[in-house]
């Protein structure tokens, strides 16, 4: 019996004021899996998380979670089903203090024993946060707001995690700790749809990778499989 | 000299703390979704006659009225959020601005034709028109009690508002509103919810103040013109979406009200209130305590 995957995107087209971001666009992600969605910039890769968590809709396709057909739903409550959306720009409030902008991560769960439960676990993932509970995020540096927003997107221990660009506007030995960190959270069993322009990185970590170019997915594989297409290396890595 | 100064001084903070719940209201409105909400003036006459008919109609003192009038003006606040401003909400600030302002003239003109134009008092008001009597620095000075009162259930109900917003989880979840509406609705929260509840929080803060103001303050269709004008330079010195900035910024505007009617000319003591708006408004454009956005 095929395993019914946690999400799957349907030939989706999506617009922007009548005008087509997505043309065409088909993905599948297994529970447990780390899945990169990879493309230039421009090819419509936040459009697509932008429209899975509700905050975009679709034209055409759908996008169903856990079976269920959630597009056309709104954002809070696509949220509150367990998909957790790291937006591109971390989306942080910045006039509110670290530990309140975890807490509003954790908005959707009721009880306060199993919040301060994840908090910790958050803070042991992140030791700087820890440090810095009562500081303004805005206040933090890009590297630091990063860990708070990727924190934040965990608080409330989703099924999926979407991480939009999360190595962007950061030197490079801090996007490798974002990385490593992604591999944690994915080892403790979340499912994460990782959005990356850094494509070799993305490619490295994925379980599974599909490459968006022009609003299609035109090319689907296992990060290894990506890693060595021509497609790829002609077209992102450059070789 | 100095007993008359002190006099003055205590006359401006009491009016000023009415003043500044009133604009806290307006503050939070314009905070959370970004309308400036010019009815705010005319919900305040609302609220002032609904205490009014109350205890006319009723025999129900505003003391005891404040508890009917307020959760009414917030529930007041939800009716016109879903028919009117959640329409306006995604609309040009202009268009926002212009359904505001007609909101208030048919209001207005709504109690013109119920109520006529007629000043209206109350009289026989549990607290009536008592003063007391303190001693400031050797000399004597009065305190009107119903105007103490007011005053001290607006710096109450500021507080409490205060306290709501940022010791809540639904206050957090409006200030994150606030911040960036779409963040906001990833994390979950129902951001038109949060609109509604502070478009309501704010009507329902000048159902409080107009409450306490029926105790001494005439009551007429277009009372609250003055109010909202008043409020719109309070939260213009504290800063826009800045509760604590709202209530110094009322503040402000009664002791420059009361102090610059004393020394200066007192036929131009709201003139000096917009003076004062205009030199903040070209030097701090964004207020004491706004946001830098």
């Amino acid at each position: 019996m095929p395993k019914e995957p946690l999400l799957e995107v349907n030939n989706i087209e999506v617009r922007y004021n009548e005008i087509p971001a997505i043309f065409d666009a088909s993905f599948k992600i297994e529970a447990g899996q780390i899945v990169a969605l990879v493309g230039s910039n421009g090819a419509g890769k936040t459009t697509i998380l932008r429209t899975i968590s509700g905050l975009l809709h679709n034209t055409k396709g759908e996008i169903k979670f856990l079976g269920s057909k959630i597009d056309g739903q709104l954002p809070h409550h696509i949220a509150a089903l367990g998909i957790s959306h790291v937006p591109e720009g971390r989306g942080l409030f910045g006039k509110l203090t670290v530990v309140e902008n975890l807490l509003l991560g954790a908005y959707t769960r009721k009880s306060e024993l199993e919040i301060t439960e994840t908090l910790e676990e958050v803070f042991q993932l992140f030791p700087i946060l820890k440090e810095r509970t009562s500081q303004k995020a805005e206040t933090m540096s890009g590297g630091e707001q990063q860990m708070l927003a990727v924190a934040r997107g965990l608080m409330p221990r989703p099924k999926l995690l979407m991480l939009d660009e999360p190595s962007l506007g950061l030197m490079p030995t801090m996007v490798d700790k974002v990385m490593d960190v992604i591999k944690i959270i994915s080892k403790r069993g979340t499912t994460i749809l990782l959005v990356e322009q850094a494509v070799r990185d993305a490619l490295e970590l994925a379980d599974k990778a599909y490459v968006l170019q022009n609003g299609r997915t035109v090319l689907e594989g296992t990060g290894k499989e990506l890693l060595n297409s021509g497609l790829v290396k002609k077209a992102y890595l450059g070789i | 000299m100095s007993e008359l100064f002190i006099q003055v001084v205590i006359e401006g903070l009491l009016w000023g703390a009415i003043y500044a719940l009133v604009a806290v209201g307006l503050s939070l409105i314009w905070g959370v979704m970004g309308i400036l909400n010019l009815a705010h003036g005319d919900f305040l006459m609302l609220g002032m006659f609904g205490a009014y008919w109350l205890a006319i109609l009723l025999g129900i003192d505003p003391l005891i009225g404040l508890l009917i009038v307020t959760p009414a003006m917030f529930i007041l606040g939800l009716g016109i959020y879903k028919s009117l401003i959640t329409r306006i909400v995604k609309a040009p600030r202009l268009t926002a601005l212009l359904a505001t302002f007609g909101l208030g003239i048919f209001l207005r003109n709504l109690a013109h034709f119920l109520w006529r134009a007629d000043y209206r008092m109350l009289g026989d008001t549990l607290v009536g028109d008592r003063v007391i009597t303190v001693s400031i620095l050797g000399g004597t000075n009065f305190i009107s009690v119903p105007k103490l009162l007011a005053a001290g259930g607006s710096l109450a109900a500021t507080a409490l508002l205060y306290w709501f917003i940022k010791r809540t989880k639904t206050g957090r979840a409006l200030q994150a509103t606030a911040m960036n509406r779409q963040s906001a609705a990833l994390m979950g929260i129902d951001t038109e919810r949060m609109y509604m509840l502070a478009y309501s929080l704010g009507i329902a803060c000048v159902g409080v103040a107009g409450t306490l103001l029926t105790n001494f303050f005439i009551i007429f269709p277009e009372v609250g013109i003055m109010f909202v004008l008043f409020a719109l330079v309070a939260v213009t010195i504290g800063g826009f979406g800045s509760i604590h900035g709202a209530l110094i910024g009322g503040l402000i505007i009664g002791l420059i009200e009361s102090v610059g009617g004393f020394v200066g000319i007192p036929a131009l003591k709201q003139a000096l209130v917009f003076a004062v708006f205009v030199i903040v408004v070209v030097l701090r454009p964004r207020g004491l305590f706004g946001w830098a956005d």
